[in-house]
């Protein structure tokens, strides 16, 4: 399925899409097949699944230390894109592949983007590539088919948000705070409105917002001023605690709870 | 295709670029322009001008040294004494530079990463002098190994974070402090210090380092009334070398000779030679070379040098190394050891060991560098710091 067709779906059905997070090759491969598979059936939309770097510096603590597991495991590139391939034997939810530059570059960029094309990826996020930091490479990346996540930071500037928005394809990714990704406590209160600004620049690309979303309460929240929420950090923090059952029901808890929120969201304010 | 190749702001050739989290994408245009903006302004040049000769004390001499020439037999050597310059080293260039516009940027809280800790003891010292915050991140692993720097920087009011993720050294310092500015990045600069990074850092860094290769270029065209036959440098990240280099790139017949860390050897994997035996990749925001695995992680790199001890090098010399400008060569940490003893003993200068391994190439290399005319060594830093270091591996030698 399509990022565009899944997000049509979810409107319909009046929610915002549930995105987690799985770093893949964490806790190993096998059962990183699992996590997908139980993540998938517990209600996720779309799942972001993280190809491991050895230099994360975008990640907080907890996806840093996932990152390193799946490294000494053995995970890599290509492990990610069959893991990803296995997948899809049983699945046709959305998977973005989430990661950072350099092993894209190594693989090969046009052999990667038709790689993950041909695996099952539906879009692709690399958070060392901001909008318009190598246009050329950026044009090799999408021409295979896949969708380019952009991400915008509170930092970005209004002008520079309709120009990322009309680099991005799938959906866009609001950070919510300035920062690394890992849980928090509390999210800011001006989240709605900065959402809100955000959208009226996307032309019409669906807007989700992720870093820092750790509670059921917290993802309904954000889900009444987004079209998708993203999970990470407090997905593997679940994982690390309760092992694949407890992600599943964490899943299905948040997935809940967005849905309770769903049918009358509240103002943007 | 080089993955750059078609966009041609913020870099050389295809290297260096912006590769960082979209967080700091504004805060790297706003550097950007406030960088231009302080150049051009005849009142900042001039303070930076008075603290680089009456804080750091500018002009460093351009030495002859005799005892050298004489032990290879060659004709002139000359060192450019970075070692002189207050905190020991050519990092305090750099971050009296970036302080000065952090002060022109309003932004009251510094950060910096630092390996052995010479560019960490030069931010503590920049920031006591202006009365701004400091945060040094530095690999636990290096904080063990350098206590003395360590205790150095408290002295002068920073704050020490070692760092206990990744290969717990420089690299995974230097990440920690990118975090750090991707999440304070509103009211923080971050004073990197070498030539790498993301645009505008490599050329802003080099531009502050540049006055190393103007001097020398004034100074010896008083002695000898020319241009240098050769300019060597050591190059880890690379500055004290795009420093010395940068006076002397449009002169073609002025040979420039980067000498990287062959650690244990290039064939033991146990180096810091990328620009030997790298391929491009990128790092900490640039493209540039690099040294990696097959699947693209980054591999640990090794130095007995710890200012040396980094996997990637800035940009600019990755494109001077395509270009041709600039030649490379490595000097394993045996031959670096070995130099730093015999320049101590020729000349009563006891080297940085970061320095040592130009200097070593100059012994090996001195004879047929010469054929081009006057040599010149950047001298980038003074080795009181390795002396323990270095007495530990001699001891182990004694005792094994």
């Amino acid at each position: 399925m399509s990022l565009a067709r899944c997000f049509e779906r979810c409107k319909t059905e009046r929610r915002a899409a549930l995105i987690p997070f799985l770093t893949c090759g964490y806790p190993d491969a096998p059962q990183s097949l699992e996590l997908l598979r139980g993540t998938a059936d517990a209600g996720a939309d779309i799942i972001e699944l993280g190809i491991p770097f050895s230099d994360p510096l975008a990640d907080g603590p907890t996806i840093q230390r996932s990152s390193f597991r799946a490294l000494e495991g053995g995970m890599t590139t290509e492990g990610t894109l069959e893991v990803l391939r296995a997948f899809r034997a049983g699945h046709d939810t959305p998977v973005v592949l989430f990661g950072y530059l350099n092993p894209v570059l190594r693989y090969g960029v046009d052999e990667f983007a038709r790689a993950a094309v041909d695996a099952g990826a539906q879009g692709l996020l690399l958070t060392d590539v901001p909008a318009g930091a190598d246009r050329a490479l950026e044009e090799r990346l999408a021409a295979h088919g896949l969708d380019l996540i952009r991400l915008i930071a509170p930092t970005t500037s209004p002008e520079r948000i309709s120009v990322i928005a009309r680099a991005g394809a799938g959906f866009l990714y609001y950070i919510s705070r300035t920062g690394i990704t890992g849980a928090r406590a509390q999210l800011r209160r001006a989240l709605g409105k900065e959402v809100e600004a955000v959208k009226q620049r996307s032309g019409g690309i669906p807007v989700v917002v992720g870093f820092g979303i750790s509670t059921p309460e917290q993802a309904a929240d954000v889900a009444a001023v987004a079209d998708g929420v993203v999970v990470g950090s407090a997905l593997i923090d679940r994982c690390e605690q309760a092992g694949a059952e407890g992600v599943r029901e964490f899943v299905a808890a948040l997935r809940g709870a967005m849905e309770r929120d769903g049918p009358d969201p509240p103002a943007a304010s | 295709m080089t993955p750059g190749a078609s966009a041609t702001e913020h870099r050389f050739g295809p290297y260096g670029g912006r590769y960082v989290p979209e967080t700091l994408i504004t805060a790297l245009d706003e550097l950007t322009a406030a960088w231009r903006d302080a150049s051009a302004d005849p009142a900042f040049a001039a303070e930076l001008r008075a603290l680089l000769e009456d804080y750091a004390g500018r002009p460093t001499p351009l030495y002859r040294a005799h005892r050298v020439e004489e032990a290879i037999g060659t004709g002139p050597v000359y060192l450019k004494r970075e070692d002189l310059n207050h905190t020991g080293a050519h990092k305090i260039n750099n971050t009296l530079g970036q302080a000065l516009l952090a002060r022109w940027m309003g932004k009251r809280r510094i950060i910096a990463e630092t390996g052995a800790g010479q560019h960490g003891v030069a931010t503590a010292t920049v920031c006591a002098l202006f009365d701004l915050e400091c945060v040094v991140y530095m690999g636990a692993e290096d904080v063990e190994r350098q206590a003395l720097n360590v205790y150095r920087m408290e002295l002068l009011g920073a704050e020490v974070r070692p760092v206990d993720s990744g290969s717990c050294t420089l690299k995974d310092a230097t990440n920690e402090a990118i975090r750090d500015w991707v999440t304070n990045v509103r009211d923080t600069h971050y004073i990197i210090g070498s030539v790498v990074g993301p645009d505008p850092f490599p050329r802003m860094v080099r531009d502050f380092q540049a006055v190393i290769g103007d001097e020398t270029r004034a100074q010896l065209e008083a002695a000898e009334g020319r241009l240098p036959g050769s300019v060597v440098a050591c190059v880890g990240g690379g500055s004290n070398a795009m420093g010395i280099f940068h006076a002397f790139v449009p002169f073609g017949d002025v040979r420039l000779v980067g000498v990287e860390a062959a650690g244990e050897g290039l064939d033991s994997g146990r180096h810091s030679a990328p620009l030997a035996a790298g391929t491009p990749g990128v790092l900490h925001g640039s493209l540039s070379y690099l040294l990696q695995d097959a699947d693209g992680q980054v591999a640990p790199a090794h130095s007995i040098s710890a200012g040396l001890d980094y996997p990637g090098v800035g940009p600019e010399h990755s494109w001077l190394l395509d270009e041709g400008r600039a030649e490379y060569v490595t000097v394993t940490d045996d031959r670096a050891l070995a130099a730093f003893h015999r320049l101590s003993r020729l000349e009563g200068l006891i080297p940085a060991l970061e320095s040592a391994h130009a200097m070593a190439h100059v012994f090996e290399a001195g004879a047929e560098l010469a054929r081009h005319g006057p040599i010149v060594v950047c001298l980038s830093g003074r080795g009181d710091k390795d002396v323990a270091h270095v007495a530990r591996l001699s001891g182990a030698e004694a005792d094994g």
